[in-house]
C-alpha cells in the first residue's frame, strides 16, 4: 500500500513490537522525503510554533524555576556542610545548563505537546478529518505531521533557553532570600568558566527531543484506530513512548557531547 | 430522474477484489459510470459500500482489479498525480467530516487555501458562494460542533464543491437524518448533479433517496454485484436478496 493510501479501513490487527518500529521507520522515511519537497505550508507551521512554542512556555518557565529553587535549596544544605558554599551559583548554573534545563523542559512538553498532538490527530483520524484532507487533493502527512515535528524541533532548544534563564534567576532568588548576594555577582560567579561547549550542545540537544516528541505524537496520534478510546490511548501513548524515548536519548547524547568535547 | 445526455465513461471498474484479513469485502465488483450520469450503489450496512467508494479516490488500495477514474487507472498512481486527481472528484464523507477547529465558512475555504492561488477574499467570496448554494450562507460563521446533522451533510457537500470537480461521491449522504431533512439532501444532490453535470456515485441504503437521484441502481451483496439497471426494474429482480431489499426498504 502506498503511503498516500495507508491506514484506512481500521481493520487491521494491533501490530507487534517489531511490526511497531518497522511503521515507526517507515513513517520517518516519509518524513524526510515529505519535509523536504513542496508545498511547504508555512502558515500552518508558524501556527504550530505558537502552539508548543508560545503556550508552553509559562509551563516551561514554572518548572524551570522550581528547578532553580529546589537546586538552590538541597545544593546549598550540601556545600555548607563541606565548606564550599562560594561555589553555589556555578553548580547551579551548570547544573541548570548541562542537564535540568533540557530535561525538564523536554518532559513537560513530552506532556504538555506530545498528549496534545496524539489526540489531536488521533481525534482527526477516527473522525475521518484526516481522509477529508487526503480527499480533498491536499498531502495530510504534510500539513499535519511534517509541521509539527518541525515545529517541536524549531521550539524546544528556545524553550530550553528560557527554562534556563528562568531556573538560574529564580535560583538566584532563592539564594538570596538566605543569603543576600547582588544578581550581578551571583550571575558572575555562577558563569565563570562557563564556555560555549558547555551551553551549546547541552541546549540543542533538545532539537533531538523535539524530533522525538514530534514524530511519537504525529505517529500515534495518525495510526489511531477505535473511538475515542483510540484516541485517549493515543494520547497517553504518545506520552508514555515519547517520554521515554526522550530519557533513553538523554542518555546517549550526554555521553556523545563528552567524547566529542573532550579535548 | 431522467437520464442525462452521456458521453463515455467517468468510471470503468473491473474485477475488484479486496479483503480485510480473511474477510472477503469486494468479491470480483465490475462497474462503470457514464458522463454525467449518477449511480446509486445499495446495498445492507457493512457489505462495503464505502469501501468501494474509498478505493475509486485511492484512500485504499484494492488486492487486485482494476479501477478507472476519469481516464487514469487510479491504481497505478501514488505522490502527487493521485493528489492531482483528487482534486477533480469531491467526495462528500459519510459523517460530514468536517475539521472542527475551522468554521463553516473556513471549512469550504481549506482546498482553496490550499490548491488555488486564489487571494483570501477570492476565497471568501467563493466559499460563500457555494454554501449559498447549499442554503447555508447563513451559517457561515458558526463551528461543526453547532449545527445540526443535516447542516453538516450539507456544508460538507459545499466542500466537496468547492474546487469545481467533475465527480461527485456520496457515502450515505442522508443516513441519520429524519425523512424531511433527508429529503432535502437528495433534492440538493439532484439540484446540484443537474446544475453542474456531474458524474456521481452515490453509496446509500436509502431506497427513497436512491429512486429521487439515480440515473442507475446498483445493488451489492457479499461483495459482489448482484444488480445493475435502472431504479423501475429494481422491482421485477428475481434475485432474492434484491427483492427483499426492495420489499424491506419500501421501494
Amino acid at each position: 500500500m502506498s503511503p498516500e493510501q495507508e491506514g484506512v479501513n481500521g481493520k487491521a490487527p494491533s501490530p507487534s513490537f517489531l511490526e511497531w518500529f518497522g511503521e515507526l521507520g517507515a513513517f520517518v522515511a516519509k518524513l524526510v522525503t515529505s519535509t523536504f519537497t513542496r508545498p511547504f505550508h508555512f502558515r500552518e507551521l508558524l501556527q504550530q510554533m505558537h502552539e508548543v512554542g508560545t503556550r508552553s512556555l509559562p509551563l516551561v518557565l514554572l518548572a524551570g524555576a522550581s528547578t532553580g529553587i529546589v537546586l538552590s535549596l538541597q545544593t546549598r544544605e550540601s556545600l555548607v556542610r563541606f565548606g564550599a558554599k562560594s561555589l553555589l551559583p556555578v553548580i547551579i548554573v551548570m547544573t541548570i545548563l548541562k542537564e535540568s534545563g533540557p530535561i525538564i523542559t523536554a518532559l513537560v512538553v513530552c506532556g504538555r505537546i506530545g498528549a496534545g498532538i496524539g489526540a489531536q490527530l488521533g481525534s482527526m483520524k477516527v473522525t475521518e478529518q484526516i481522509d477529508a484532507i487526503e480527499a480533498s487533493g491536499v498531502n495530510a502527512f504534510r500539513l499535519l505531521a511534517v509541521t509539527r515535528i518541525l515545529a517541536c524541533v524549531l521550539m524546544l532548544p528556545l524553550l530550553t533557553i528560557m527554562a534556563d534563564a528562568s531556573g538560574i534567576f529564580v535560583g538566584w532568588i532563592a539564594n538570596t532570600l538566605v543569603e543576600h548576594v547582588s544578581l550581578a555577582s551571583f550571575i558572575k560567579e555562577g558563569f565563570k568558566g562557563v564556555t560555549f561547549m558547555d551551553f551549546l550542545p547541552s541546549t540543542f540537544r533538545t532539537a533531538i527531543f523535539g524530533f522525538i516528541i514530534g514524530l511519537v505524537g504525529c505517529f500515534q496520534g495518525m495510526r489511531t484506530k477505535g473511538g475515542t478510546e483510540g484516541v485517549a490511548r493515543s494520547a497517553t501513548s504518545a506520552v508514555v513512548i515519547s517520554s521515554l524515548f526522550v530519557i533513553v536519548a538523554d542518555v546517549g547524547l550526554v555521553r556523545l557531547i563528552q567524547l566529542l568535547s573532550r579535548p | 430522474m431522467t437520464s442525462p445526455a452521456l458521453g463515455g465513461e467517468a468510471i470503468r471498474i473491473a474485477d475488484l477484489y479486496t479483503a480485510f484479513g480473511s474477510q472477503k469485502v469486494l468479491d470480483g465488483v465490475n462497474l462503470s459510470v457514464a458522463k454525467g450520469e449518477t449511480l446509486v450503489v445499495l446495498g445492507r450496512s457493512g457489505t462495503g459500500k464505502s469501501v468501494l467508494l474509498r478505493h475509486l479516490i485511492g484512500l485504499q488500495l484494492p488486492d487486485s482489479g482494476s479501477i478507472q477514474v476519469l481516464g487514469e487507472e487510479i491504481t497505478s498512481l501514488s505522490g502527487q498525480p493521485l493528489y492531482d486527481m483528487r482534486k477533480k472528484v469531491g467526495f462528500v464523507f459519510q459523517n460530514a467530516a468536517l475539521y472542527d477547529s475551522l468554521s463553516v465558512v473556513e471549512n469550504v475555504e481549506f482546498p482553496l487555501g490550499h490548491l488555488t492561488p486564489m487571494t483570501p477574499a477570492q476565497r471568501r467570496e467563493r466559499a460563500m458562494e457555494i454554501l449559498a448554494q447549499v442554503g447555508m450562507e447563513e451559517a457561515a460563521s458558526k463551528m461543526p460542533a453547532d449545527i445540526s446533522g443535516g447542516m453538516k451533510k450539507r456544508v460538507g457537500l459545499a466542500r466537496a464543491l468547492a474546487l469545481q470537480p467533475e465527480m461527485m461521491l456520496y457515502d450515505e449522504p442522508t443516513a441519520g437524518l429524519d425523512p424531511i431533512t433527508s429529503g432535502e439532501i437528495s433534492d440538493l444532490i439532484l439540484k446540484l448533479q443537474e446544475e453542474h453535470s456531474l458524474s456521481s456515485i452515490v453509496v446509500t441504503h436509502d431506497m427513497r433517496s436512491a429512486k429521487a437521484i439515480s440515473n442507475r441502481v446498483a445493488m451489492l451483496d457479499d461483495g459482489k454485484i448482484v444488480y445493475d439497471g435502472s431504479f423501475e426494474a429494481l422491482q421485477d429482480s428475481e434475485n432474492p436478496f434484491v427483492s427483499l431489499f426492495v420489499q424491506k426498504g419500501g421501494g
